[in-house]
């Protein structure tokens, strides 16, 4: 009994320390709409911060004086980064922030480094609660006690902010329609502003606070920032509360997880979240989200399959591709096999984001189960590579289909989060069932088949097996299934009004992403000769969803080129340099900035925008019907052309 | 089309950069090393230095055979995929003689693999696991750390010498922990028959909920605990078992804790009389650690952790692997590495032929706070060759053919 009161109490403090970070990121997700991907780099910031100070400043006002100083420092770090960087990319598609903070992400985890040294870091105890407390003849510690209160004390703030103030009232209100708020005549700018260096400040708090009994590390970040997603999705997105009810249930849950499951904590929030998902689609508290207000963007320039003449220039490029043996060496060729399969798993991701609008967290379970899939084929049945390549991907399809079924009937980010806890419920699967996946010493000698060693030959069989993919990817998003899952995606309820069932549609979108993600799992199976549980954890899913927005999440097979850029800049820059992370950070946030839709979507723009120039110029010049004959010949008159120049020029804005 | 006129741009570039790779020095040795310095720079960099101390030591001699040692070096950034890639850059573009280095278990795993694949001759540094050199062991694969099983069997030898019976374990969840605690059971197990495992706790490794596990331990009053949890995850059991009293009247036996990079952080909140493997570069005194010391601070201006034992070991194992092999092909550098001596600064060790693992040892000792700062005090040297299974045994344990 007593031990069940203590441990409930223990459960309690770590929920407290959960809810500060999470409930900074649901106020910043619930406001501007952004996936702060950067929100575990501010907590892991604050706790280096407060580091330094409670280290120069002694004493009880030193320690509480440098947390507090801490948090507003980090504050101050986050508005610079959100009127810097984030305000220059509003206007960007949906998710293009996460790829802005994710670059910063990387930053700060070489920074912090290069500032603070590599070794772990310990800060002191907390002056007046060092020790513990007798309770019912068991120790705890009375800084557990200070944070069990200290919890609720922040919610109770956050709720009187927000339900007391007028700039709450504003917070609240752009929660629930930030458009509706933009027309009332509030000043988004600094609204977003504030509300950012609040959520930040909690990060930074939240990191500070854990000095006391944590360790200062450069990986802090990656501890904790899919955690508290975690929670703030369980929670309901925007809801306070919510968040905190959510840290309360995960925490109890693991602390008396362990008790009969040690190895529990592996998986155990993203069992909760999947479970919570499944029966509430937006989480505890969340409500459900009207549809969504389709910006006009994707509207302008409708897709076109590609013409003769530009299918003879990719052909030719293709060509071109296959010549690369004849013209580089070894290493060379191992590199391009290995960006011609992230094309393809890019390209997958692509299909299921941009054409069906399901944006996936955890499409990296599909490209490891692909993977595993053929290891296992190889090492367990003794099949050949060409048997491997076949039946491995349906290891990644029986995932789709399995995991697929029930994220359709989510969407938005609760989709994403669904598909993430389903990917790191497939990865501890792969990490703890040592006896068939080998845990994390992985399944080794997955090499190619004789005919397919050489670097050149097995070059060539990525690249055959990636463009097949790719243009089989681009020909359904032509097909009659590619429009109508178009039309699922522009419109929910229109779709569904004209007969388009829409859940089995995103159903098959999502099995056709995974196939094709599994295809590409399986060779890269081959191509390194191991497979890990890496290959279906978060960070091959953020790879994938980097390339695609990257590439420009408005374009057709933008992800294609995000790929090719992202991984050759990757590979380099890991072979030239320990600081790669800083670099490709950088280099991230400069092409967010440089090109807001993406590298292709840039390109595309630049080429309408020079097209439409050149039409402008014509049309002052020529007379109607010089344009219109092939359309409408003979019967054209100068009324009729009216309407079909009009769509040009609304193109050209 | 813009996508694949970036394509072939690409392609260009990777030519170019592929074609001025080629050129090779002469009257030169050239060495690939992987290692995860972005991901681990804790570790990694006191490696670093220690092996830049070994090469330049050895060209100061004029190198082996006459030939300056070049070591190329590449970063893996904490995955096997990146390693894999790595490895192969340095084969089919440097031309590297050889391959060494790697921290994590299964990075060691995948470019053991590799080197097993490509023909090339592997010397792995830091990997802990046994299967490197023994259920997945291959012809090319050297490791100079002492394994998982020779730190276990040290520890149970002390740890059997407790009077406790009742025994909690607490270890990271991943192949290493779970290992070490295997090994270490059945070892303390056969040992001493009459204890008995109480309770064992699996936290994931980085992610440690302390204070629940701390708790948990406590309630299965325990009279001894195994710990093989390290890094920040240390940190933080420590503080919550202090503060909970959980360390209070047991006995700890703890895996590497002595090691100054998990040491050092804890400073004044080291817990003392835990029996531990590390490395007390400041009691040891011998004339090879003395000389090794000297030079070491003097060209760094810092103190030796074991990573940098590690890494200074790993070149000379390497230098006297070539100097024996007096070639760089590969069939007589694995001839040449069954058996080698190599002198370190923790004396004179010896690659065995049967299973590739070096003889090199750990100093087990107790934990203490000497001026606000953790110490290992009572450390004795334990050799590698006594903790190892004998030839016989282990040749079972190896792939046959």
């Amino acid at each position: 009994m007593e031990f069940i009161v203590v441990q409930f109490l223990t459960g309690l403090a770590s929920a407290a320390s959960l809810f500060l970070v999470a409930s900074g990121l649901s106020i910043i997700f619930g406001v501007t709409r952004i996936v702060n991907f950067a929100h575990g780099a501010f907590y892991m910031l604050g706790a280096y911060v407060a580091y330094t100070l409670t280290e120069r400043f002694e004493g009880f006002f030193g320690f509480w004086g440098g947390i507090v100083a801490a948090a507003l420092v980090v504050a101050a770090v986050g508005a610079l980064l959100e009127i810097v960087l984030l305000r220059r990319i509003y206007r960007a598609p949906e998710l293009f922030q996460l790829l802005a903070t994710f670059g910063v992400t990387l930053m700060v985890q070489d920074l912090v480094v290069m500032i603070w040294g590599p070794e772990d870091l310990v800060g002191p105890r907390a002056p007046g609660l060092r020790g513990a407390v007798d309770i019912l003849g068991l120790a705890v510690p009375t800084y557990d006690l200070f944070l069990i209160v200290l919890g609720p004390l922040v919610l109770g703030g956050l709720w009187i902010l927000f339900h007391r103030t007028r700039w709450g009232v504003l917070v609240r209100a752009a929660t629930q329609d930030r458009d509706m708020v933009a027309a009332l005549g509030v000043n988004q700018t600094w609204l977003f502003t504030s509300v950012f260096a609040l959520g930040i400040f909690l990060a930074g708090l939240g990191g500070a606070l854990q000095i006391p009994r944590n360790a200062v590390t450069h990986l802090m970040d990656l501890s904790i920032i899919v955690e508290v997603f975690v929670v703030v999705v369980i929670g309901g997105l925007g809801s306070v509360l919510g968040a905190f009810i959510a840290a309360v249930l995960v925490s109890e849950l693991n602390a008396f997880g362990i008790l009969i499951f040690p190895k529990i904590s592996i998986v155990l929030v993203f069992l909760v979240m999947a479970c919570v998902l499944i029966v509430r689609p937006w989480g505890l508290l969340g409500r459900p989200e009207g549809p969504a207000r389709q910006p006009a963007g994707l509207s302008i320039r409708p897709w076109q399959p590609m013409s003769q003449n530009q299918r003879l220039v990719m052909l030719a490029v293709v060509v071109a591709a296959g010549f690369a043996p004849f013209v580089t060496g070894d290493y060379a060729l191992t590199v391009l096999a290995e960006i011609a399969v992230f094309a393809l798993f890019a390209a997958s991701l692509h299909f299921l984001m941009t054409v069906g609008g399901l944006a996936s967290f955890g499409h990296a379970a599909y490209f490891g189960l692909g993977a595993y899939g053929a290891a296992f084929a190889t090492t367990m049945f003794g099949m050949p590579m060409i048997g491997s390549l076949l039946l491995g991907p349906l290891l990644g399809v029986a995932g789709a289909i399995l995991f697929g079924w029930f994220c359709v009937r989510l969407s938005g980010v609760y989709f994403a989060m669904l598909t993430l806890a389903f990917a790191q419920i497939a990865w501890s699967v792969a990490f703890q069932w040592v006896e068939v996946t080998g845990g994390d010493n992985g399944i080794l000698g997955v090499w190619p088949a004789s005919w397919a060693a050489s670097p050149a030959a097995f070059y060539w069989l990525a690249l055959a097996v990636s463009v097949a993919g790719i243009v089989a990817l681009r020909v359904l998003v032509f097909s009659p299934f590619g429009y109508a899952l178009r039309a699922t995606r522009d419109s929910a309820l229109r779709s569904e009004a004209i007969g388009i069932d829409r859940s089995r549609v995103q159903w098959a979108a999502f099995v056709i992403a995974g196939t094709f993600a599994g295809i590409a799992g399986a060779l890269f199976a081959f191509l390194k000769g191991s497979v890990f549980p890496d290959n279906l954890a978060i960070p091959m899913s953020v790879d994938g969803l980097v390339m695609v927005l990257l590439g420009g999440i408005e374009t057709v097979s933008g992800a294609v080129v995000g790929a090719i850029v992202y991984k050759a800049l990757a590979i380099w820059l890991v072979s030239q340099t320990d600081l790669s992370k800083l670099v490709l950070g950088a280099i991230i946030v400069l092409l967010v900035v440089a090109f807001p839709k993406g590298i292709v979507g840039f390109a595309e723009d630049l080429l309408a925008r020079r097209r439409a120039k050149a039409d402008d110029g014509g049309a002052a010049a020529r007379t109607t019907p010089a344009k219109a004959p092939a359309k409408a010949p003979a019967a054209t008159s100068g009324s009729g052309a009216a309407p079909i120049a009009a769509p040009k020029m609304e193109a050209a804005r | 089309m813009r996508t694949r006129l970036r394509k072939s741009v690409a392609f260009a570039a990777l030519a170019i950069v592929a074609a001025t790779g080629v050129a090779r020095a002469q009257g030169e040795i050239k060495i690939g090393e992987i290692n995860s310095y972005s991901a681990l720079p804790a570790f990694t960099e006191p490696y670093r230095k220690g092996w830049q101390l070994a090469i330049e030591e050895i060209n100061a001699k004029g190198g082996v055979d006459g030939k300056k040692l070049v070591v190329i070096s590449k970063d893996d950034a904490g995955k096997p995929a990146e390693a894999v890639t790595a490895a192969n850059e340095l084969v089919s573009r440097e031309g590297v003689a050889l391959i060494t280095g790697t921290f994590f278990s299964h990075i060691g795993l995948a470019v053991a693999d590799f080197a097993k694949q490509k023909q090339v001759f592997f010397m792995a540094a830091e990997p802990l696991t046994d299967a490197i050199t023994w259920s997945k062991g291959n012809d090319y694969t050297f490791r100079l750390r002492p394994s998982n099983y020779m730190q276990a069997a040290m520890l149970a030898e002390e740890a059997a010498k407790l009077p406790a019976k009742r025994w909690a374990t607490v270890a990271p969840n991943y192949e290493y922990g779970q290992s070490a605690v295997a090994v270490f059971k059945e070892l303390l197990s056969k040992a001493r028959p009459d204890i008995e495992w109480v309770d064992e706790q699996w936290p994931p490794q980085g992610k440690i909920d302390a204070g629940a596990v701390a708790q948990a331990l406590l309630a299965s009053k325990p009279e001894a605990i195994l710990n093989v949890t390290f890094g920040a995850d240390l940190v933080k059991f420590v503080r919550e078992g202090n503060t909970r009293g959980l360390f209070k009247d047991r006995s700890v036996v703890s895996f590497l804790t002595g090691e100054p990079e998990y040491l050092d952080p804890l400073k004044d909140e080291t817990p003392k009389g835990w029996i531990v493997t590390g490395y007390p570069w400041y009691d040891i005194k011998t004339p090879e650690h003395d000389a090794f010391l000297k030079a070491y601070q003097a060209k760094f201006n810092d103190y030796p952790r074991l990573g940098s034992i590690v890494g200074y070991g790993t070149m000379k194992a390497v230098a006297a692997v070539l100097a024996k092999a007096g070639s760089t092909e590969t069939d007589k550098l694995v001839a040449a590495a069954k058996g080698v001596e190599v002198d370190t600064p923790f004396g004179k060790i010896v690659f065995r032929a049967t299973d590739h693992q070096s003889t090199l040892g750990a100093y087990v000792g107790k934990t203490d706070v000497r001026d606000g700062k953790g110490v290992m005090v009572d450390s004795v040297y334990r050799d590698g060759a006594n903790y190892l299974p004998s030839e016989e045994d282990v040749k079972r344990l190896r792939p046959q053919g």
